[in-house]
């Protein structure tokens, strides 16, 4: 089938950037995004020209690298499927397809569709955690978690971090992120200790990074290719007014977000 | 090169609690004084990162992706073992040990392997602390599932996502270290050469991948936890930025490369569509327990399997293997799925492919049950095929999955060079020549949580460490190196493509070095790679600078290496005139096509020493001895 790609191209982060047209003749339906893009970038390259830049790895739809807007909406028009696994066969012959990266202030743009994430890192090293150290666990039985508990919680957990839901809010929230590993660990009685601690040091990190606010909106959990429910931005949220009541909020340290990318030293030859 | 393996005296059952307890240990103030680089996030560096964090070092973590959480080790699906012996079956460390000796099919190193099993307990509980969401019984209890064939329940999962979620935890703890100022991580940053400072490991070459500058880091200790090297063969189920570059570079500084040849091939993966294909997905190995598998009787039977009547398909497992059936082991089944396809007899519109048919199970079961099952695969499958596999047969084929090789080590996971230590798929010790299924998630834990904080702790106790810096000539010359590998490769600018190299590469080493090997095909292999690697020295181009984002440069290094590792595997597949797990040699093979070991002659690890570019790598032998498990013929007829 012909398909005709309008992707956005930018040499870097102080390029101002455009959308470049595509014309591509012999699509295999049974062809990934991904692959559609790696036979396009094959002939740019054969042309001497530059291929463009994507984030990817995995190419199962787990490792979270992947992920673009197409025709406006995150990770393309099948539900609960990345770009990796989102075949040629959904779209139409003839049809025009517009490719850009995620757009947000808290994802700098770095090359063509690759943006920066760190973002998600930073709020994960802010409490997405259970501080609990190599070597003195107990035997894994000895806390029982019931079924329906631990059912919920995996739900939660399956967040890969790709970034779909702050690109696909209209105010790039990363409320659904952040609740989602808030409610992982929040559930587990493993969590418990720490619930306080975690919600606010992660909300404060979340509204340290330029992200937007949640105003309830829900673009984010339709686009999510995990299926994080909603449900998990109320449960951060009450999380994050219960500690308000009981910690002092004024004691939670955030960390600087990090814009660059050298650390100064060069290599000398 | 004589290798001591540095393997403890007395009874196994000791081995590891004996060696701790006569280590040297770092004073608790002066572990801040040290400083060690862990290359790579995945489920043994994470861990690892972590746990020489959380004791007080120094530690420097580095990965190419965006973020450490993206290590290929989150795609594992099927589960993680452990000899808990919570389901009350009979399982215990010793049979855990024993399974794995076996499985292996007697070419690994016993004391590794028992000390596996030892630590497998620990890693659940470890993985529980964390909040890891192990699926559960309702009375509040871990669940277990049978896999792979074990006559035991030991597999502890997380729905089909257990590599993600193991790989959440250590995230998290490593995030938690870089939080309290231990760990500092490098994302998006590629080691491209090992220093080395008067016979010590002391540092790395690093390329920064967004800004292409160089950068050296210096440290007492280098860890190398950078996966398994599948992607010599293109398609594989590794991610597709899987590469050996960092344990090949240390090779060649002097780490010795064991039992490259021992490759695993996993039976049920979704078949090749077209030439565009980017790599090959799995599907779990739990559905053999379910699934049949068959082909049409008849040579270039194109009809849809639904016309296809009973009498004349052949389920040809069933029909060679009767008391195994559908669950002989990985290497058996994806053999025999080659030998169908080869005589003509394979389906899908490649014709290379087999069924896995539900049919009979839903009909007994109901389709309920099977959702129940295997709900998420069989989406899985259908987002790719479009196929409805409750309707009809799914299709698979074998594939690239795991490397048992790498480099070598010690009982310490210390290689040849002091102070490099290899964890993880990255190194050879435990697997033998064929991997159980639900293992690999094992290893890399009871590496990085329970071997590394103790070994490298005592290597740097009993170990002094010069000053080292930018102004010493080894770290100069390496520098130096690197930056002229990469100019070279922007300069050849000729007419074709990274990845068309890199296909062609795949293809020669499927063929040749692949699920069925020959003396005369590793021959040629070895030759046809050796002219394809001058052709890329001649012939590639590489657009863009070195100076900003270039993944074509990325892509065209790690293909480079794999050029070299693709021919020692050839190597090491000839000079082994045996069979043994996923190294067949149709050459040793009993009279029902089995494969046919030489215990007195190939009982022996062979650690191969890098014999520069054009010549020739040298053969050291481990011999191994089997004091525990005695090696017996593998059968499953």
């Amino acid at each position: 089938m012909k398909l005709t790609l309008k992707i956005w191209r930018q040499k870097g982060p102080n390029d101002k950037g455009k959308f470049v047209t595509y014309p591509l003749d012999d699509v295999n339906p049974e062809m990934s995004m991904l692959e559609c893009l790696d036979v396009l970038n094959e002939s740019l390259i054969e042309r001497d020209e530059e291929p463009v830049a994507f984030e990817h790895d995995c190419r199962e739809g787990i490792c979270g690298s992947c992920g673009f807007m197409i025709n406006g909406v995150a990770q393309g028009p099948q539900p609960a499927t990345t770009v990796c696994q989102l075949t040629m066969r959904h779209f139409k012959d003839g049809e025009s397809l517009t490719i850009e990266p995620w757009r947000a202030a808290a994802f700098p743009m770095l090359k063509d569709l690759v943006v920066d994430r760190r973002a998600f890192d930073r709020i994960i090293e802010a409490g997405g955690y259970v501080s609990v150290s190599t070597g003195n666990a107990p035997d894994g039985n000895t806390i029982p978690v019931g079924k329906e508990i631990a059912d919920r919680a995996m739900d939660a957990a399956s967040c890969i971090g790709c970034g779909a839901c702050v690109a696909a809010c209209p105010n790039a929230s990363a409320a659904l992120f952040t609740g989602a590993k808030i409610s992982h660990l929040g559930i587990l009685p493993q969590g418990k200790p720490e619930q306080d601690r975690r919600a606010l040091g992660m909300v404060a990190q979340m509204n340290t990074e330029p992200f937007g606010s949640c105003t309830n909106i829900g673009e984010c959990t339709g686009v999510c290719p995990k299926q994080i429910p909603l449900e998990v931005i109320a449960h951060m949220n009450r999380d994050y007014w219960q500690a308000s009541c009981r910690e002092r909020e004024d004691l939670v340290q955030t960390i600087a977000p990090v814009i660059g990318w050298s650390n100064g030293a060069k290599a000398k030859s | 090169m004589t290798l001591d393996a540095r393997i403890p005296s007395g009874p196994i059952e000791q081995a590891w609690d004996k060696t701790r307890f006569d280590m040297k240990l770092v004073n608790p103030s002066n572990k801040r004084k040290h400083t060690i680089l862990v290359v790579g996030s995945g489920l043994a560096g994470a861990s690892a990162s972590a746990s020489l964090g959380e004791l007080g070092y120094n530690v420097s973590c580095f990965c190419f992706q965006d973020s450490p959480r993206r290590a290929h080790s989150i795609a594992a699906q099927g589960g993680i073992n452990a000899a808990k012996n919570y389901q009350n079956d009979g399982d215990s460390i010793f049979r855990l040990f024993y399974d794995t000796v076996k499985g292996g099919d007697f070419r690994a190193r016993e004391a590794n392997v028992y000390r596996l099993a030892q630590n497998s307990v620990n890693i659940i509980d470890q993985c529980v602390a964390q909040g890891v969401p192990f699926a559960r019984e309702y009375g509040g209890a871990l669940s277990n599932r049978s896999f792979g064939g074990a006559q035991v329940s030991r597999t502890f999962y997380a729905r089909g996502q257990t590599g993600q979620q193991l790989l959440l935890g250590a995230y998290q703890a490593l995030e938690r270290q870089i939080h309290a100022g231990n760990v500092t991580m490098f994302p998006r940053t590629e080691m491209l050469d090992l220093i080395v400072v008067d016979g010590q490991a002391r540092g790395i070459v690093t390329r920064n991948l967004i800004t292409g500058e160089l950068d050296v880091h210096f440290g007492d200790a280098v860890l190398l936890t950078t996966g398994g090297y599948s992607n010599v063969y293109y398609l594989s189920t590794n991610a597709k930025g899987s590469n050996a570059t960092a344990i090949w570079r240390a090779h060649r500084r002097g780490a010795l490369f064991a039992n490259p040849c021992f490759t695993q091939i996993h039976p049920t993966c979704i078949p090749v569509s077209g030439d565009y294909q980017s790599k090959l997905t799995l599907m779990s190995e739990s559905l053999r327990n379910d699934g049949r598998i068959w082909v049409p009787m008849q040579k270039g039977d194109k009809r849809p399997p639904s016309q296809i009547p009973e009498d004349e398909r052949d389920y040809y497992l069933e029909r060679r293997y009767p008391s195994f059936g559908n669950l002989v082991p990985r290497d058996v089944a994806s053999r025999n799925a080659k030998a169908v396809c080869d005589e003509g007899r394979g389906v899908g519109e490649t014709g290379l492919g087999v069924y896995l048919d539900f049919s009979n199970a839903i009909n007994r079961l109901g389709e309920h049950t099977i959702r129940e099952r295997y709900g998420n695969l069989f989406d899985m499958y259908q987002r790719i095929t479009d196929e409805n596999p409750y309707k009809v047969p799914m299709r698979i084929y074998p594939a690239i999955h795991y490397t048992m090789g790498g480099l070598w080590v010690d009982y310490n996971l210390e290689s040849t060079i002091p102070g490099l230590f290899v964890a993880g798929e990255a190194n050879f010790s435990d697997h033998g020549a064929n991997r159980l299924g639900a293992s690999a998630l094992m290893q890399g834990l009871s590496d990085g949580y329970f071997i590394l904080p103790y070994t490298v702790g005592n290597y740097i106790a009993t170990h002094k460490f010069a000053q080292v810096d930018e102004s010493n000539s080894e770290v100069k010359s390496a520098v130096t190196g690197v930056q002229q590998g990469i100019d070279k490769l922007l300069s050849i600018k000729g007419k074709r493509t990274v990845d068309s190299f890199h296909r062609e590469l795949g293809k020669i080493m499927w063929d040749g070095c692949g699920m069925s090997r020959t003396a005369q095909g590793l021959e040629k292999a070895i030759g046809q790679i050796r002219a394809l690697r001058e052709e890329f020295w001649q012939n590639v181009t590489v657009p863009g600078s070195g100076d900003d984002l270039n993944q074509s440069l990325e892509k065209a290094g790690r293909v480079a290496d794999f050029f070299e590792l693709g021919e020692l595997m050839c190597i090491d597949a000839r000079e082994r005139n045996e069979s043994c797990g996923g190294h067949f040699r149709e050459e040793y093979q009993t009279a029902e096509g089995e494969a046919q070991r030489d215990d007195e002659h190939y009982s022996y690890a062979a650690a191969w020493g890098y014999g520069g570019p054009d010549g020739k790598p040298v053969l050291n032998k481990e011999p191994l001895e089997f004091h525990y498990v005695h090696p017996s013929q593998r059968s499953y007829k």
